[in-house]
């Protein structure tokens, strides 16, 4: 009997704790009330964050040959994971970063990539993703300079189609969650084509779906079709890419709104890497070039003193928060913009192209370091 | 008086009832402050990373194609589109709802069978379905049952009615003329006669005892049927498909993703349900059948009119899960491409960037969805367990 009443009791504060805890917690947030509200730029930057965990998370594609491919010792290889590389020799401020040491690279898929962004997966996104207004805006994606000037296009087996004004009313194979599918609507649209689109998950899928045709054709952004036409043409002979180009598609790494600290590295390594082309500082004379630069300019990217005889400590620092001499780290790790495209992307037959620099007809451009 | 009544009156804090309104008030607080906290974290989340929570977006325009449902234009906004989605998953459902139980039944009488082949093909069946993952099941029906299919230039024909292709399956379906309307009411007469005639012929055969009544109705049925066909002129017409260079026009077409997902799932779930069923008729007691056996009832009859009534008041709970299980498992649409609430979803939170929010609807619809289902299987269990009970 005693038992039963003290149960009863013990309920009764349990309860009335509990009560009072709502309570007290409901006046707390009343008080808190600016919390939710403080400015983005009180936080703690990534880039400390980062510093602190000793490693690096990009999130990557594992599917597209030469920009970020599985090979079949299971290393993920490719042009974008360079760029994971590169910001890993930043941030550490190490010549040779390694995987599972200095940075981690996280395979994702197109329509989870910027959930996963902002659930703190990863820290970058570097995954051939294309920088739209809604992605900069409602997405919270800042997009750092584009590393890959893109465009979409259409694969087809070349002995059926010699345009894509032939696919009428074609069954056209698109990844799901991609700015292709809409691309893909309103090119059609425009030239009063039709078509039906068959949305699957990954290329891996999509290359079961077209090699037992049940579409005619595949969009997506050229660069992806290029890596993977010669893997595709071992089993389906005679496919072609058309020339057309169906949409523009800067592609550039992304990290979350609200951190310029960390965004701004980012940027500066993608930036740096075109300049150091431009500059014509490669891995193999690097060492040279930080010893004695041939060009003022050449000094400011690697942090090293222009003029031969003065102090280190004079050396330029455009102070975004790492070593200043983060470049020369970059440099040693993967090479400049050109090695870089000559190491991925040449072999596959992928052209320069507009990816050509400024100087020499394309359009990258990279800022200046002063 | 009143002195005498008050030792039977226990104090407030050692007064039952009492008691359990505080201890359900505490629980209900205990949930509003986790909502609460919930609420604000997500509130929180979305204004640090300067999203918005509003639904607005949805009036804006999707610019993305469907490959199928009901009519669409990328032209319409996202909540059309989304509509599109939530229409294929009712329509794989409900399907694959009807479907599934019908193989289950099958399956489930199936393992109850003397005979040996029949029982072990059936337990077979069980035990490979449902001992693998759906997605698994569902992604080989589509890349290795229905992509090596022959491709729609070598289309399998049967009589030209119907065509089967990885493009999809087209069977020829009825198409509606002018007088459509018209002969769907005299549809509806037709069956409303032939209720009447069966109604009349049951209370003839209380007086001269059993006979057929089942060729009366259809024979009235086919005969007001057929007037209505004549009266309004061949109302109803074959809509037979034909093969074209990228697909099918006109008929009835069934597309590979709908068809290796509804494969899929109805295979999956009706290996439940065979388990249910067989459950629920081993459940009805042996006693029941003897005792219809010894009232003279055929094997077929004790089967008909006392196992399955009383089996069927057991299977109806569980059954309901799987309805459940089946409606929710069609988004696993997603791997294979089938246009449902969740691929349409997914496609809307990449162009629109309001994972949230969509997430929210998406969740919301499966809740609606699920609730309607429920309530349509409590609603048949109350009326069978109210009829049986008597």
């Amino acid at each position: 009997m005693s038992t039963h009443a003290l149960r009863r009791f013990s309920v009764l504060l349990l309860g009335l704790v509990l009560l009072t805890a709502s309570c007290t917690r409901g006046g707390e947030e009343e008080e808190g009330e600016p919390t939710p509200g403080q400015q983005p730029g009180a936080r703690q930057s990534l880039l400390d964050v980062i510093i602190e965990r000793g490693i690096l998370r990009c999130g990557v594609n594992n599917t597209v040959p030469g920009f970020g491919f599985e090979t079949a010792e299971g290393q993920i290889e490719g042009f974008d994971i360079d760029f994971c590389k590169a910001f890993a020799a930043a941030v550490f401020g190490t010549d040779s970063p390694e995987e599972g040491t200095h940075y981690e690279l996280i395979p994702v898929d197109a329509d989870a990539r910027f959930n996963a962004l902002r659930a703190g997966e990863y820290d970058v996104l570097v995954r051939n993703t294309t920088w739209t207004s809604t992605r900069d805006g409602a997405e919270g994606v800042s997009f750092a300079h584009p590393n890959y000037y893109d465009g979409q296009a259409m694969l087809a087996p070349a002995d059926r189609f010699g345009s894509i004004e032939d696919l009428d009313g074609a069954n056209i194979c698109v990844t799901a969650g991609t700015t292709t599918e809409l691309n893909l609507a309103d090119y059609f649209a425009a030239r009063d084509l039709t078509f039906e689109p068959v949305v699957l998950e990954d290329y891996e899928v999509i290359f079961q779906a077209f090699r037992q045709e049940r579409c005619d054709a595949v969009t997506g952004d050229r660069s992806a079709l290029a890596g993977l036409l010669p893997l595709w043409q071992e089993e389906v002979p005679d496919l072609t890419i058309f020339d057309d180009v169906m949409s523009k598609e800067p592609l550039a790494p992304g990290v979350l709104d609200g951190d310029d600290r960390w965004f701004d590295v980012v940027n500066m390594v993608v930036n740096g890497i075109i300049l150091a082309e431009e500059l014509d500082v490669t891995s193999d004379d690097l060492q040279r070039e930080i010893q004695s630069p041939s060009d003022p300019k050449v000094g400011a990217l690697l942090g090293v003193p222009v003029e031969a005889g003065e102090e280190a400590g004079l050396s330029f620092d455009p102070g975004i928060g790492v070593d200043p001499d983060f470049m020369q780290h970059v440099i040693a790790a993967v090479g400049n913009y050109g090695e870089i495209f000559d190491r991925h992307l040449t072999p596959l037959d992928i052209d320069r192209g507009i990816n050509a620099l400024w100087t020499d007809g394309g359009i990258q451009y990279a800022i200046p370091f002063r | 008086m009143a002195a005498a009544a008050a030792p039977t009156r226990a104090p407030l804090w050692r007064n039952v009832r009492f008691l359990r309104v505080l201890g359900q008030a505490a629980f209900v607080a205990l949930l509003l402050v986790i909502a609460r906290e919930a609420f604000l974290n997500l509130e929180y989340g979305v204004r640090r990373q300067n999203l918005d929570l509003s639904f607005d977006f949805l009036r804006q325009r999707a610019g993305f194609a469907i490959k199928e449902g009901i009519g669409y234009s990328p032209s319409e906004s996202f909540f059309s589109a989304f509509l599109v989605g939530v229409m294929n998953t009712i329509r794989v459902a409900f399907v694959g709802i009807v479907l599934a139980t019908v193989l289950g039944l099958v399956m489930g009488v199936a393992r109850l069978s003397s005979n040996w082949l029949v029982r072990r093909i059936a337990q077979v069946y069980v035990e490979v379905v449902r001992n693998t993952p759906v997605l698994v099941q569902i992604i080989f029906w589509y890349v290795a049952v229905i992509l090596a299919l022959p491709g729609i230039e070598g289309a399998l024909s049967l009589g030209e009615l119907a065509f089967v292709s990885n493009r999809g399956t087209a069977v020829a379906w009825v198409r509606i003329e002018d007088g459509g309307p018209a002969f769907g009411l005299s549809l509806v007469a037709a069956a409303v006669v032939a209720a009447a005639v069966h109604r009349w012929r049951t209370r003839v055969n209380e007086r001269i005892g059993p006979e057929p009544r089942q060729p009366w109705a259809l024979g009235a049925f086919v005969l007001v049927a057929t007037a209505g066909f004549v009266l309004t002129g061949t109302p109803v017409g074959v809509d037979a498909p034909v093969v074209g260079r990228f697909g099918y026009s006109g008929g009835l077409e069934l597309s590979p993703e709908y068809t290796a997902l509804l494969l899929g799932l109805v295979i999956y779930t009706g290996a439940f349900i065979a388990e249910i069923v067989r459950g629920s008729i081993q459940a009805v007691p042996r006693g029941q059948k003897e005792a219809a056996e010894a009232l003279g009832f055929s094997p077929r009859q004790q089967l008909r009119f006392v196992v399955l009534p009383q089996a069927f008041r057991i299977a109806l709970p569980p059954l309901n899960s799987q309805y459940l299980n089946l409606t929710k498992n069609s988004s696993l649409a997603l791997a294979i491409g089938y246009p449902e609430i969740v691929s349409v979803s997914n496609t809307i939170i990449n162009q629109a960037a309001r994972a949230t929010q969509m997430l929210l609807l998406v969740m919301g619809t499966y809740l609606l969805l699920s609730l309607t289902i429920s309530a349509g299987m409590n609603a048949l269990n109350r009326t069978v367990t109210r009829r049986g009970s008597a």
